[in-house]
């Protein structure tokens, strides 16, 4: 066990970590104890399956859940969203202030570390951002730096950057700093959880290739070994002061090229904890795993976009079309079938893991998305019918099996209109490809779309899919009334007053079926009789810090 | 000999720059990759650009292949989309997979031969007709049922072994694997030898041997033995490489992270720099395999000579 921290802890911090740990099992976060428990060769290890992260591990250029998992055990960022309420809490931040909503004033808390022992500082963060949102650091995340001022600089949409750091960031002190945005946006600070906003050691901008070879972070696990494609141990932090300190040894995740030899070796006892439970094993899971197995909501929402820029999907009849295919959903009955109620029916545009705090309504679709075959009928002919005659679904056949609820849609929809070609899915090779359908607007009829929350934040499931040229606005949809609301939610002080600011602009979405809304989609999780309090956070990962190993 | 064998390599550089266009552009037609780098979105255009940029995909195609293989001639096979040298890529996957093939084909030499100079030897008893019937099970059924059903019971019902292999992939987890995957040209290999066993076996010079009172062990391994293997040793050269390639359905299976995981994840991440380098080394495994066999030919039968 290498602990990278000048001289030994000081008793009166170790004191304070096992306290806030009472109740769980040993004081992990706090050496002696359990007899050395942290380190090589050690018990407490939870074995967990994993995917190859499709991008280097760095925090701003980590977008998807493999990387993201490794990222949330190995870094703390300002805020933390809270595993079970999605909260957005102080982490790192001991504070966050504002008056007017656009500067923003950020002390960070004392005596946190790296764990390699640098402290975490005000610079820690400014470096890091500034990193992030650089174009010629080709950060697949640096949009998350948009709304700081100067992003336009550092970040212009053609042409060379013209700075290297964002105007909006200033140190004043050694644990605080400022941010001016560049318009106003009230709940800014909760979007700090996302990984994106992590600190940076100066390790990271100085042997970058052997950082990423072995990523050194300031969350409650440290990697001890990283082989690239294969295997990544973790193992608990010792220096590690925050709450939430890891409850065992460590963990060690394991690349799965098939999700279904994954569940094999779950279900043989080789592995203690799979979060991608195969289709075809969602039948036997609940008798296999003798009930620890877990089905809860992440923020991920599925739907049906429409292309915009095709003149005929743009007309007034054209929203009482989308409406009516709407009702021809059975969405009960293919949520039922086709995913064993491992999405539930969507009723808004968001996600029930917001709460009703948070912007969540369920209902607020209300008729439009109840299966009802002959208003379904009434609405589609009144709009002057399917424009081009025939709905074609396109979707991507690589990832996920789309072409499974697809064609559900489509027999749904047939059964309802009572004509068996109104409606076929149109399958497209590979992911990249069917991007490349919608970016380059090839598509004229409705597309899979899915759209996994970045934090949870009603803003965040609205202004990304449809603001007027918003990033994720694979349509185009535009109306002026919900470009207005929006503005006018990211403009208020109260979260409260923003958050209802904002279920109106939903209300314009509902209005004109900007997208057909189909399933929540839930997280789901196997594991072994070894572990237990296993979670799954909002984001449909696994609550690493909290498992507890027999 | 040596003459044969130049001229034998000179020809594989036609055939390799053939086959790494073939592949590049085949990559190429799938599409934009970049388009896939963002997740569930569209990738904000400065970094698409920049990214473009980096992996030189905004030049035309052939220059992208020229700059390509001017980079492999010096060592360079690029780099793939999650930041990692193709080259390590290589470093890590190949041996993985060439001890799994290399399992495969010891499994397929010493079981394959021996049925089937058993069988051949024996021909129409019991033994010879319950071989042939369970060779002709090994053919019909597909890998991937072979290699699940192995799973499947060897690892999770009767507990043998472990259902998949670790990180390392050291040769003892890789029998069962090896086993899987080298079923099929098993069973080919006991057909092959079997029925040019029986066919030699009836020959004048084992009939001589035989006459002159040499041992009956003796008899088999180097006079039968050494003219039957010729059929067998060009089927077990084409296929080494056929079973490297191949190697991605069992790969899947048993989680074995070598040349078919790399080659998987690179068609569905569309990384032409995996894909082509992978692809590349494959077809020069087998060039190098079909030399190889055609150099032991002469070996194993002194009246083939290679001007």
């Amino acid at each position: 066990m290498r602990l990278a921290l000048p001289g030994p802890l000081p008793r009166s911090v170790c004191a304070g970590a096992a306290l806030v740990l009472t109740g769980t099992v040993g004081a992990v976060g706090c050496g002696g104890g359990a007899g050395g428990a942290i380190g090589s060769g050690v018990t407490g290890i939870v074995r967990a399956s994993w995917g190859d992260p499709q991008n280097p591990l760095e925090p701003a250029n980590t977008n998807e859940v493999q990387g993201g998992k490794v990222l949330d055990m190995i870094f703390r960022g300002l805020k933390r969203y809270d595993p079970r309420t999605g909260r957005a809490e102080n982490a790192l931040a001991e504070k966050i202030e504002t008056t007017d909503s656009t500067h923003y004033t950020v002390t960070v808390k004392d005596g946190r570390r790296f764990s390699d022992g640098e402290k975490v500082t005000a610079k820690s963060f400014v470096t890091a951002w500034n990193y992030g949102a650089y174009l010629k650091n080709n950060q697949k995340n640096a949009y998350f730096f948009q709304y700081i001022d100067g992003y336009d600089k550092v970040h212009p949409v053609s042409g060379e950057p013209t700075a290297t750091t964002l105007s909006g960031l200033r140190i004043t002190g050694p644990r605080t700093f400022s941010v001016t945005l560049s318009q106003r946006f009230s709940t800014w600070p909760d979007t700090l959880g996302y990984a994106a906003f992590a600190p940076l050691p100066t390790a990271f901008f100085e042997h970058h290739d052997a950082w990423l070879a072995k990523p050194v972070g300031n969350g409650p696990y440290r990697v001890e070994k990283y082989t690239r494609g294969a295997q990544m141990s973790l193992r608990a932090w010792k220096g590690y002061r925050g709450p939430d300190a890891a409850r065992n040894g460590g963990v060690d995740l394991v690349v799965y090229t098939d999700n279904n030899t994954a569940y094999t070796d779950l279900v043989s006892g080789n592995l203690d904890l799979v979060d991608d439970i195969p289709a075809a094993q969602l039948k036997n899971v609940r008798k296999d795993l003798d009930g620890r197995y877990l089905n809860t909501p992440a923020g991920i929402i599925q739907m049906l976009a429409f292309p915009f820029y095709d003149r005929r999907w743009n007309t007034p009849g054209a929203a009482k079309v989308r409406t009516g295919l709407s009702m021809a959903i059975d969405r009960e009955q293919i949520t039922r079938t086709i995913f064993r109620s491992t999405r539930t029916p969507a009723t808004d545009w968001t996600s029930p893991v917001l709460g009703a705090a948070g912007g969540y309504r369920p209902g607020l679709c209300g008729r439009a998305c109840r299966y009802d075959p002959a208003a379904a009928r009434r609405m589609v002919s009144d709009g002057g019918g399917i424009p081009g005659g025939r709905l074609t679904i396109t979707y991507n056949t690589d990832t996920g099996s789309h072409k499974d609820w697809v064609d559900a849609v489509c027999n749904s929809v047939n059964n309802a209109l009572r004509d068996d070609h109104a409606c076929v899915g149109s399958p497209v090779g590979t992911y990249a490809d069917f991007r490349n359908k919608i970016g380059r607007h090839k598509l004229t009829g409705p597309f899979r779309a899915g759209w996994q929350m970045d934090y949870p934040l009603i803003q965040n499931f609205l202004q990304p899919l449809y603001y007027t040229g918003a990033s994720s606005n694979d349509g185009g949809w535009s109306d002026r009334r919900f470009d207005a609301l929006v503005d006018r939610a990211n403009a208020e002080t109260g979260t409260k007053t923003a958050v209802a600011t904002f279920r109106r602009a939903e209300e314009a979405v509902r209005d004109a079926m900007a997208t057909i809304p189909l399933w929540y989609q839930n997280g789901s999780a196997g594991y072994s009789d070894r572990i237990r309090h296993v979670e799954l956070n909002p984001f449909s990962v696994p609550v690493f810090d909290e498992i507890d190993v027999r | 000999m040596g003459r044969y064998v130049t001229r034998r390599l000179l020809q594989m550089i036609p055939v390799f720059v053939g086959t790494t266009l073939l592949i590049f552009l085949m990559v190429h037609v799938m599409g934009d990759p970049v388009a896939g780098l963002c997740g569930e979105r569209q990738c904000d255009p400065a970094t698409e650009a920049r990214l473009r940029q980096e992996f030189g995909l905004d030049q035309p195609v052939w220059r992208q292949y020229l700059t390509y293989m001017g980079n492999v001639f010096s060592g360079d096979f690029g780099t793939a989309f999650n930041g990692q040298r193709v080259i390590d890529l290589m470093a890590t996957a190949f041996p993985v997979t060439l001890r799994l093939t290399l399992v495969a084909v010891v499994l397929e030499i010493v079981i394959g031969i021996t049925l089937g100079v058993v069988t051949g030897l024996r021909r129409g008893r019991p033994v010879d007709t319950s071989v042939l019937l369970l060779t002709l099970m090994a053919v019909s059924v597909p890998i991937f049922v072979t290699g699940l059903l192995a799973q499947l019971l060897l690892g999770v019902e009767w507990r043998l072994v472990p259902p998949a292999v670790s990180a390392a992939a050291p040769l003892d987890e890789l029998i069962v694997p090896g086993l899987v995957l080298a079923s099929v040209s098993l069973a080919y290999v006991t057909r092959l030898t079997r029925t040019s066993v029986a066919e030699n076996a009836r020959a004048d010079y084992v009939r001589t041997a035989v006459a002159k009172g040499l041992p009956r062990h003796r008899v088999i391994t180097r006079h039968l033995l050494r003219n039957s293997l010729i059929p067998v040793v060009t089927f077990i050269g084409t296929d080494v490489g056929a079973l490297m390639g191949g190697a991605i359905v069992t790969e899947r299976i048993f989680n074995i992270h070598g040349v078919g995981f790399q080659l998987y994840q690179g068609i569905l991440r569309q990384n032409t720099q995996t894909v082509v380098g992978f692809v590349t080394v494959l077809v020069i495994v087998f060039l190098l395999a079909n030399l190889l066999v055609d150099v032991v030919y002469a070996v194993l039968d002194p009246r083939i000579r290679h001007a």
